[in-house]
């Protein structure tokens, strides 16, 4: 069903030579060709020879070695950077992974509605990573905002969550848990897959509704899991519109909602940075790369492919 | 990742097409049954979902509430209820800006529509290629297309500029269309594909034992009966592309080329501290748009996110 699904699934051997027909393939392949050479291919050959050097647009490109890696080793505010999104990464995807499941389990025992319920909870992840709502949000955790207000009958004095450093991250992941609809979207899609003779079968056994959710629901939904989570993770680390307008293109207060891409287009396209900029941007393929290999290592141990032989 | 869903059975056309599935609505009327046996645990879930859904969508209804409010009264009341009607929050805040919102209005509109047919012609041109000829290469090429949907944009970006900016493309629509026509949006690739295997061949071969060639092919069997693909591959586009950022406030720079995202960040920016009632009349504005599409393209949205999990 997935892209990853068929990455894992892939098989080898070809036509035979016979029944090609490449001339027409290539025809039609002819835009995408181009797109991955001109637009994807060549600037990523480019970008990696450009984080070898110092580079700022006005004069040529100037090899410089790993000057550029021993700047990353001692620039202070890219570790920041990187703290700040492994936090706002691996707090708000589990947690946001988490509700989905939760409300697609709750949703599929055969609820009036559901379709209903579905699109209500599906809306904020369209308009999650808008502008728009990254305006509302900055007013929402101001301090005369609407969450403060609410607060306020509960007599509880709240403050500048976003102009506060210890909680501003944690606006931008409340914000990224609210969007957890298409994983939730996904979920349902999953459980639709379950076969019900399985739960006939365990109730038939006696097995109770809570056994039946950890014997069958969750293993065999482990694929989907698997793959929300490598989506969301991706996804995460590359957050960057949120954290720009929430801040005011800073990151502040005090750096607290620094972004590695954020932090990454205040040297590439601020400072004109453009060679370390490439080196960061690197790092980020790098980073994302390991975490998505590390993942599907790990998921040998814990995900349950019901198709394999 | 299930059955279905290997290369070698692809899953039936009609799966698409059908929303309520039967074999779905006898197991939902089953379990329906099952729950009204227990009329109390069944209120309870309705309520809490309820509340639920309620609790998420309080914050942007309580914005387009306080779009008609008087700005003074914003921050005072974080009740839903209105008083009084202020519709001059729109008309202040459309023009609050160097340019009317129509100006940023319509550039979204051009680089939206520019990506949609982008993405139509060129996602589906390599997409019949990946699902119905045979190449030298074409499982590497597969391969490719599949791991470039998950590259960041990051590590293409700044030579991306370079190039763009020394074809004097940048604070032009060009950088933001172009790639588009060159199938970039490799999602829309997969997506088309997985719908095209699901086409019987049996229509191919018909066609071309009546001579037809693959151009043909393609333009009056396949293309035809992927209109539901199409619509979710437009209805995605237009999503992500008015929402885009990132790139928009890379390569446009000039006022009078910002388009809605770039011009609220704009007027959020000068109204640090007053006229929230315009800000959030024109973020209302920005917001319409989607919501108009979620409202009339759900089947497709849905969908697409089931079929190959796109946000």
């Amino acid at each position: 069903m997935s892209a990853l699904g068929e990455l894992r699934t892939l098989k080898g051997g070809s036509a035979p030579k016979g029944r090609r027909q490449n001339k027409a393939a290539y025809l039609f392949l002819l835009p995408w060709f181009l797109g991955l050479a001109v637009i994807t291919i060549g600037p990523m050959i480019s970008s990696l020879y450009l984080s070898f050097t110092k580079y700022n647009l006005l004069s040529p490109p100037k090899f410089t070695g790993l000057t550029n890696i021993e700047r990353m080793i001692e620039d202070e505010r890219l570790h920041h950077s990187l703290l700040v999104t492994f936090q706002y990464v691996f707090i708000s995807v589990p947690l946001q992974l988490a509700l989905a499941l939760l409300l697609a389990v709750v949703l599929d025992r055969g609820l009036r509605g559901l379709a209903i319920y579905r699109s209500v909870f599906y809306l904020p992840s369209l308009l999650g990573a808008s502008v728009a709502i990254a305006v509302l949000w900055r007013q929402l955790f101001g301090y005369d905002g609407l969450v403060n207000q609410v607060l306020a009958w509960f007599g509880i004095e709240g403050q500048g969550w976003i102009s506060s450093p210890d909680t501003a991250l944690g606006t931008l992941m409340i914000l990224n848990v609210w969007t957890f609809g298409s994983p939730m979207v996904i979920f349902l899609a999953g459980l639709r897959q379950i076969p019900t003779m399985y739960y006939e079968a365990a109730s038939v056994d006696g097995a109770s509704r809570w056994q039946q959710f950890w014997r069958i629901t969750m293993p065999m939904l482990t694929p989907i899991i698997f793959f929300n989570l490598i989506l969301q993770i991706i996804g995460a680390f590359q957050s960057f519109t949120q954290a720009f307008v929430v801040s005011g293109g800073t990151g502040g207060p005090v750096d607290s909602t620094l972004f590695y891409t954020l932090y990454l287009y205040q040297r590439g396209f601020t400072s004109l940075d453009m060679g370390y900029a490439s080196a960061m941007a690197w790092l980020l393929l790098v980073i994302i790369g390991a975490f998505t290999a590390l993942n599907f290592w790990a998921s040998k141990y814990w995900v349950f492919y019901d198709d394999q032989d | 990742m299930t059955r279905t869903d290997l290369p070698t059975e692809p899953a039936p056309v009609t799966e698409w097409v059908v929303t309520g599935e039967p074999i779905e609505d006898i197991r939902d009327r089953r379990r329906r049954r099952a729950a009204m046996r227990k009329p109390f645990t069944s209120i309870l879930r309705h309520v809490l979902l309820i509340a639920a859904a309620a609790l998420m969508l309080y914050p942007v209804i309580w914005m387009v509430v306080s779009s008609l409010r008087p700005n003074e009264l914003i921050f005072r009341e974080p009740g839903i209820i209105l008083d009084s009607f202020e519709v001059s929050n729109y008309t202040d805040g459309w023009n609050a800006l160097s340019y009317p919102f129509n100006v940023y209005l319509l550039n979204s509109a051009i680089v939206v529509i520019g990506s949609i047919i982008g993405n139509l012609v060129s996602c589906s041109l390599a997409a019949y290629a990946f699902a119905r000829l045979e190449f030298a290469g074409k499982k590497w090429w597969f391969a490719i297309m599949l791991v470039t949907i998950m590259l960041p944009i990051h590590v293409v970006i700044v030579p991306q500029y370079i190039l763009f900016s020394q074809l004097g493309w940048v604070n032009t629509f060009l950088p933001l269309i172009v790639p588009k026509l060159l199938a970039t949006d490799a999602f829309f690739i997969f997506l088309m594909v997985q719908f095209i295997r699901g086409i019987p061949r049996e229509l191919d071969e018909a066609a071309r034992i009546d001579g037809a060639g693959h151009p043909r092919i393609f333009a009056q069997i396949i293309l035809p009966l992927m209109v539901p693909a199409l619509a979710t591959t437009t209805i995605f586009t237009f999503i992500w592309t008015w929402n885009d950022f990132f790139s928009q406030l890379i390569f446009l720079t000039k006022p009078s080329l910002y388009t809605v995202p770039l011009a609220l960040n704009a007027f959020q920016d000068s109204q640090s501290s007053t006229d929230f009632g315009q800000l959030f009349a024109m973020s209302v504005v920005a917001l319409l748009p989607i919501f108009l599409i979620f409202l009339f393209g759900q089947k497709y949205l849905i969908k697409g996110i089931a079929t190959t999990g796109i946000k």
